[in-house]
């Protein structure tokens, strides 16, 4: 099934800005969250180590939002997105 | 670090919640968010709600605030025109002081108070602190009657 890829708005915790010029938000291009991500990468290479690691896996310690959903409790990286969808990106509140 | 941090101001309310909620995680470390004013992402202190979380490591030795209560949390605060302030967690055998992990993981959020609560002995022990620049300070809790 082809699904069409869209721009979506992404937003970044101050922690990842420095990682893509400062911006608190980014419009990227895809049809499912690591579509969009993928895209990232390909402008900000330094961002993408931040949301990824290196399974391949959403990163640990950072949670992702597609609207208010957490991604991990829907497809992961293979969640779909649709025109308008808002991807944020928050730090996991974490310790020991 | 160069900043006065005001106090934290909890309810008496606010405080049974915290505790409460520590007890009840064990023997996994409990842990919840903070909410209330803040201006330009720096806190007042003042918390108008703290909010138990579920513990998404279920550790006696970790924790890792449920995402789907850290965005329920969020939003309720945001709906208020608030933010959140803080987190608290539980230390079940140590003292109520940021752990090494706690000092490196409090760099995603340097606005907020870090809330420990020790269950080691017998009666909780809880303590506030900045972390900024991996520089820890305690700073006094208020409790509002």
């Amino acid at each position: 099934m082809y699904t069409a890829s869209v721009p979506v708005e992404v937003r970044l915790p101050t922690l990842l800005r420095p990682h893509a010029g400062g911006a608190a938000s980014v419009t990227a291009d895809g049809a499912s969250v690591g579509d969009v991500f993928a895209d990232l990468a390909g402008r900000y290479p330094g961002l993408s180590d931040q949301l990824v690691d290196e399974a391949g896996s959403i990163h640990k310690f950072v949670n992702v939002y597609r609207n208010d959903d957490d991604v991990r409790y829907l497809d992961q990286l293979d969640t779909k997105v649709t025109d308008g969808d808002v991807i944020s990106i928050l730090p996991a509140v974490a310790g020991g | 670090m160069g900043f006065v941090s005001p106090p934290l101001r909890l309810t008496e309310d606010h405080y049974r919640t915290i505790v409460a909620h520590c007890y009840d995680g064990l023997p996994d470390e409990a842990c919840g968010l903070l909410a209330g004013p803040a201006v330009d992402d720096e806190p007042l202190g003042a918390v108008t709600e703290a909010r138990p979380c579920r513990n998404e490591d279920k550790s006696a030795r970790t924790y890792r605030i449920d995402s789907r209560d850290f965005m329920a949390t969020l939003r309720a605060a945001e709906a208020r025109g608030e933010g959140l302030v803080g987190c608290w967690h539980s230390h079940t055998h140590t003292d109520a002081y940021p752990s090494p992990t706690d000092i490196a993981q409090a760099e995603a959020y340097p606005s907020w108070f870090y809330v420990l609560v020790s269950l080691r002995d017998g009666d909780p022990v809880l303590r506030a602190y900045r972390i900024r620049d991996g520089t820890v300070r305690e700073c006094q809790v208020v409790l509002d009657r």
